[in-house]
């Protein structure tokens, strides 16, 4: 399943090419800024998470506490 | 306790000295055998190692921990699994607990102050994973998260203390608590996705903790836990003070969000203690807000992101965790108006407290989502939105759930809310300044500046600092413990001109003596 996103991710590129499609029939420029801004920022976000999602969380486990 | 009845007490509240303990939860990655206590140890022997290296260049002795207390025997830190427990010169107790590194913030004197501090047990845990690498064979890494749950019904705590009148019954906290803890996960909501430990199935909550409690008051905080507390340690003067000691919030990343958690918690704290709910219910108010079925009432809250969810009063009525908070706080704004707020951070910051509380409840009804860059759940829930949004992702995607845990990662590179920091998104109360500098000094306005302020001028003189006493070693006389059963005694303001002119800690405790 994440290996699956992982292949329908977008490249930063490709966003950009399409957003710049967008805002010729966007009614807000404004909007489209924000909208660019998280787009950048989810795309960081993409490069820091860690690998193998599914695992990866499978494998945090925490016992004993408080 | 000797029962006096409500309304008799001519109570005075008492300020509401704060601080919080967190445990964080704890990876060891890249080893065969991950022993979480071992990751605990390392991040803070390494901690506490590099700074002495950086910090103390005239200890000489190796067995004594040179920020404060209690390391037992000297063998190197690579193998030392047993119980670590430091004190650090910012007032702060740096120790494994269980199977969890855990910070205790040094007692603040108001939600702001406590901001900054439990701000600044983050950049420690932060510092200390840097250093644990020097411990670690290549390829290894400790990893802390701020959170409160591994996803897979195992929970560890966040802790809140507030000081607390010893006269106030017992029965008036539990009365005015319960519907309190239900209903301010509104806004102390960390965010989780889905639930655990036999909670309904749901998408996303607002709490990490909610679906842990299990009980309405006790003495538990690891099974069968409870809302209310009963743990009666009071760190100060027993006769004077209760420590009450609240599990049921969750470990806060926005500061904000902490700022709210505290602050709120004090100004309500200091209404019972002035018998307000009982004042007030004498002019046609409610008497309390008591919830039919508080356990499951935290869960219907937690599960309900639209925040339009109701519980049932005793009296009857229905109301969502929004509508008793605005009770809360319309009789809070009395309270300001007719007692002040002098116990609870004064106008500064106790008035900010409502201000914000105003707003934050205003937009909870309108649109929550416009509070991305000041509550936990809401940070965490438009991050979600946005990737589910763009990959096309379900409920019970496994990146949703990397992207929750993520959210807490305390690692700065790795971490989401300090991304959302970063780009703006997420409002702060402090200076990264302030928090730095809370790292290594003391809060100026409690017992914590004397504590620290030893540990900072003589760490080879502490033998051992607790919270309620320091024990001095000041050479050929027997040891001298210095009792501190005033939290509050012990300030910058207190004690500046001690410090300033005892150049020894025989010294120090002579001048105390006089």
């Amino acid at each position: 399943m994440p290996e699956q996103q992982r292949r329908e991710r977008r490249t930063p590129k490709e966003r950009v090419d399409e957003e710049a499609d967008e805002v010729t029939a966007a009614p807000s420029e404004r909007g489209e800024k924000l909208k660019g801004e998280l787009d950048d920022l989810l795309d960081e976000i993409d490069e820091v998470l860690e690998e193998n999602a599914e695992d990866f969380v499978k494998s945090y486990v925490q016992k004993g506490g408080e | 306790m000797v029962v006096v009845l409500a309304g008799n007490l001519g109570g005075m509240a008492v300020p509401k000295v704060c601080g919080i303990e967190t445990e964080y939860g704890v990876v060891l990655r890249g080893a065969a055998d991950a022993n979480p206590v071992l990751a605990s140890s390392m991040l803070i022997n390494g901690y506490v190692e590099h700074h002495r290296v950086g910090w103390d260049f005239d200890d000489e002795s190796p067995d004594r921990d040179a920020r404060g207390m209690v390391r037992e025997g000297a063998q190197p830190p690579e193998i030392e699994t047993h119980l670590v427990n430091t004190v650090l010169t910012n007032g702060a107790r740096y120790y494994v607990d269980h199977a969890h590194p855990e910070y205790s913030t040094p007692e603040c004197a108001d939600a702001l102050e406590l901001v900054v501090a439990d701000k600044a047990g983050e950049r420690v845990l932060g510092r200390s994973m840097q250093a644990a690498r020097r411990l670690l064979e290549p390829g290894q890494e400790v990893v802390v998260y701020k959170n409160n749950s591994d996803g897979k019904g195992n929970s560890y705590g966040t802790h809140e203390n507030y000081l607390v009148d010893r006269a106030v019954p017992f029965a008036s906290l539990v009365r005015h608590l319960l519907p309190w803890f239900v209903t301010r996960q509104v806004f102390t909501g960390a965010g989780k996705v889905g639930s655990e430990n036999g909670a309904a199935p749901v998408d996303f909550q607002l709490s990490q903790r909610a679906d842990f409690f299990e009980e309405e008051v006790g003495l538990e905080t690891t099974l069968k836990r409870p809302i209310v507390n009963t743990r009666d340690e009071p760190h100060a003067d027993p006769q004077l003070y209760r420590r009450l000691h609240v599990i049921a919030g969750d470990a806060n990343l926005c500061e904000v969000a902490t700022y709210l958690k505290v602050g709120t918690m004090a100004i309500v704290l200091a209404m019972i203690e002035d018998d307000f709910f009982e004042a007030a219910a004498g002019q046609g108010g409610r008497k309390d807000y008591s919830i039919v079925g508080p356990v499951p009432a935290m869960r219907t809250v937690s599960h309900d992101p639209t925040c339009k969810a109701t519980v049932e009063l005793a009296d009857g009525a229905r109301m969502t965790a929004v509508e008793v908070q605005w009770e809360y706080l319309r009789l809070a704004q009395k309270y300001a108006d007719e007692t002040g707020l002098a116990m609870c951070g004064g106008e500064t910051v106790g008035g900010d407290v409502l201000a914000r509380w105003e707003h934050v409840l205003g937009e909870l009804e309108r649109d929550p989502s416009t509070l991305s860059g000041q509550l936990d759940w809401v940070a965490k829930r438009s991050l979600l939105d946005a990737f589910a949004g763009r990959d096309g992702l379900e409920w019970g995607d496994p990146k949703l759930a990397l992207l929750d845990l993520q959210y807490h990662d305390v690692r700065a590179e790795r971490s989401l809310y300090e991304r959302l920091v970063r780009t703006g998104k997420v409002e702060r109360l402090t200076t990264e300044d302030e928090v730095m500098t809370a790292t290594t000094e003391a809060p100026e306005s409690t017992r914590a500046w004397f504590r620290g302020g030893c540990l900072a001028r003589w760490p080879d003189a502490v033998v051992a600092a607790n919270w309620d006493s320091i024990i001095l070693d000041v050479g050929g006389d027997p040891l001298k413990r210095i009792p501190m059963m005033e939290p509050l005694r012990g300030s910058k303001a207190h004690v500046e001109d001690l410090f300033a002119t005892a150049t020894t800690p025989a010294e120090l405790v002579a001048r105390l003596a006089s």
